[in-house]
């Protein structure tokens, strides 16, 4: 789906705050059709991108453009072709679900007969029609997510920003969003998506962001990162002294994390590498899994708690 | 559509406003609309109370006649009009625009959309003055039943209410700009609203009043000129007042609330885009 055309491209964004810069100097571009994944600790700058990207907070400095068009000048044509899901719950208490809609479409001027017709599409592809009537108090937090991704669409965006729309999600809710995510990335939305969960990014992401401190530490296709950073196998075992002893000599290029009372190996080498390692202690529980988005994540960004 | 703004320079101008903001106003007018019995109510028993109180009561041991405008219960008709006017919009932008900013976050909802902020703020102060018509409508009807109308004047009533409610909503909205929390608006409503309330030339005339006292309350209390003007609308005569003829005073008041009605209108959307967008 994705396509040479950039849609979204920043360079040298930036947005100070006093001392603080919540984002640093960065230059990215989003094709048309594409689902990219900003991913970071908290106050890394993901939602502050996001937030000028719809032109709600004004760059510092840099330059910024939608559709070829500059967030400080045209600011409306840009928010008219863009659908944000925010992070918080903003749907309207004092309406119905449907009302919610409805109200929201005429912040777009679509017309009446139009915002309904929508609206009933809308709520019958989140799973939401039973509940049309019923007042935002009564939802619980799925529905609410999938109300406010529903509002998202309202106006048929080009461009839908999804600010964490899974977090406080149970499994079942997930899944949910992740399906309607890939319908709707099957009919060319341009996508981005800031999440804390590294299954999440891998699963429906093209590519990832991995942003901290403000600045892209890393881009790229999720497989290609895990390959590039962490290999294709993490062994993981309890703290045992003869244990890493023996990794640090027989592994002497590999990466070993000792964090608590958990040591973890990472090696560039395809799999099979730590078989040997295991057959050495056959008493001691050595597990052996493929490496993933979460390993590159924290092997990037650390494992300090932020905030 | 060509928009062009510089973003440094857009703090020295004046808000752009477009046909948007009656989509912010229609929003207010419809969750009104929901709760409508609730919200007629208190407007309708409230200057019912006053009238009993004050007019009825009161009023029958003040005789004589109230600055030339009649009998004491015909003086506080069209000052309960004002009150009217004054608490429907100040409260409608200090507490009920906190809900909807601080917890309900739709401000934040509707700026993510082509709306901008400027309009939301500006569509929120124009509800308050609707909701300042509406009430203040209400008294003026029971005002007219208790047969304490004598002007014809009086059909001009709602176009001096929205005004005024204009007025009273932008300052409110100035306070909402400025409120750590709900909490903070005890503070103008009991130092600025309250005094008002009172001493505005509601329940008796300002002449009473040391002459300090009277050209102070004259030259910065907004009740004062809003109470002034209704008089002459539902009296058919203003008071003439600190030595000034009655047209006169008909011209200031109407200058004065013409000015600051501006300037706090535009000062409470800077004051506002200032809070919501850091």
């Amino acid at each position: 789906m994705t396509s040479s055309e950039i849609l979204i491209k920043a360079r040298g964004l930036t947005k100070k705050y006093d001392q603080f810069m919540a984002v640093d100097h960065i230059d990215f571009e989003v094709y048309k059709g594409e689902c990219v994944g900003f991913l970071g600790p908290n106050g890394a700058g993901k939602t502050t991108t996001v937030r000028m990207i719809y032109c709600f907070l004004p760059s510092t400095e840099g330059e910024l453009t939608v559709a070829g068009m500059n967030v400080s000048t045209q600011a409306r044509q840009i928010k008219s072709m863009v659908g944000v899901s925010p992070q918080e719950d903003n749907l309207d208490p004092d309406f119905t679900v449907i009302k919610n809609l409805q109200v929201y479409a005429r912040y777009f001027d679509i017309p009446k007969e139009e915002a309904t017709k929508r609206a009933l599409e809308l709520l019958k592809f989140f799973q939401l029609e039973e509940k049309q009537d019923v007042s935002i108090y009564q939802l619980s937090g799925g529905m609410k997510r999938r109300l406010i991704m529903a509002r998202a669409l309202i106006n048929e965006p080009r461009i839908l920003l999804l600010d964490e729309p899974t977090t406080g999600l149970d499994p079942q809710g997930r899944h949910i969003v992740w399906d309607e995510i890939r319908s709707l990335r099957k009919q060319g939305v341009t996508i981005i998506l800031t999440t804390h969960y590294m299954d999440e990014a891998a699963a429906l992401c093209d590519r990832v962001l991995i942003i901290d401190n403000g600045k892209i530490i890393e881009t790229g296709v999720p497989q290609k990162l895990i390959k590039k950073h962490v290999g294709e196998d993490v062994l993981e075992v309890s703290y045992d002294e003869a244990v890493l002893k023996t990794l640090k000599e027989e592994l002497p290029d590999a990466h070993i994390e000792v964090f608590g009372d958990q040591i973890r190996v990472f090696i560039n080498q395809p799999h099979g590498v730590f078989e040997r390692i295991v057959k050495k202690f056959p008493d001691i529980d050595l597990t052996i899994r493929n490496a993933n988005l979460e390993d590159v994540f924290l092997k990037l960004t650390g494992r300090k708690l932020r905030e | 559509m060509t928009e062009r703004s510089n973003p440094s320079s857009s703090t020295s101008r004046l808000p752009r406003l477009t046909y948007r903001v009656w989509t912010v106003w229609r929003r207010n007018f419809e969750v009104f609309m929901k709760t409508i019995y609730v919200n007629f109510l208190p407007a309708l028993l409230e200057p019912l109370l006053y009238l009993a109180a004050f007019g009825v009561g009161l009023g029958a041991l003040i005789t004589g006649n109230i600055s030339g405008y009649g009998s004491y219960i015909q003086f506080i008709g069209p000052g309960l009009i004002a009150i009217a006017v004054m608490y429907g919009s100040f409260f409608e932008c200090t507490y009920a625009s906190f809900v909807r900013m601080y917890f309900q976050k739709t401000f934040d909802a509707i700026i993510a959309t082509p709306v901008s902020v400027e309009e939301v703020i500006a569509g929120e102060l124009l509800w308050g003055a609707t909701r300042a018509t509406i009430n203040a409508t209400i008294v003026l009807s029971v005002v007219t039943a208790f047969g304490l109308v004598s002007s014809p004047l009086f059909l001009l009533v709602p176009v001096l209410t929205f005004f005024g409610g204009l007025l009273f909503a932008s300052l409110g909205m100035c306070f909402t700009a400025l409120a750590p929390n709900i909490d903070f608006f005890n503070f103008p409503a009991f130092l600025f609203i309250t005094p008002m309330f009172l001493l505005g030339g509601t329940f008796f005339p300002l002449s009473l009043l040391p002459g300090a006292v009277q050209t102070v309350a004259f030259a910065v209390l907004p009740l004062t000129h809003v109470v002034n003007l209704m008089r002459g609308l539902v009296l058919g005569r203003i008071e003439p007042f600190l030595g000034l003829s009655s047209e006169i005073m008909l011209v200031l008041s109407i200058v004065w609330i013409a000015v600051v009605t501006l300037m706090f209108f535009v000062l409470a959307i800077k004051m506002m885009k200032k809070r919501l967008i850091k």
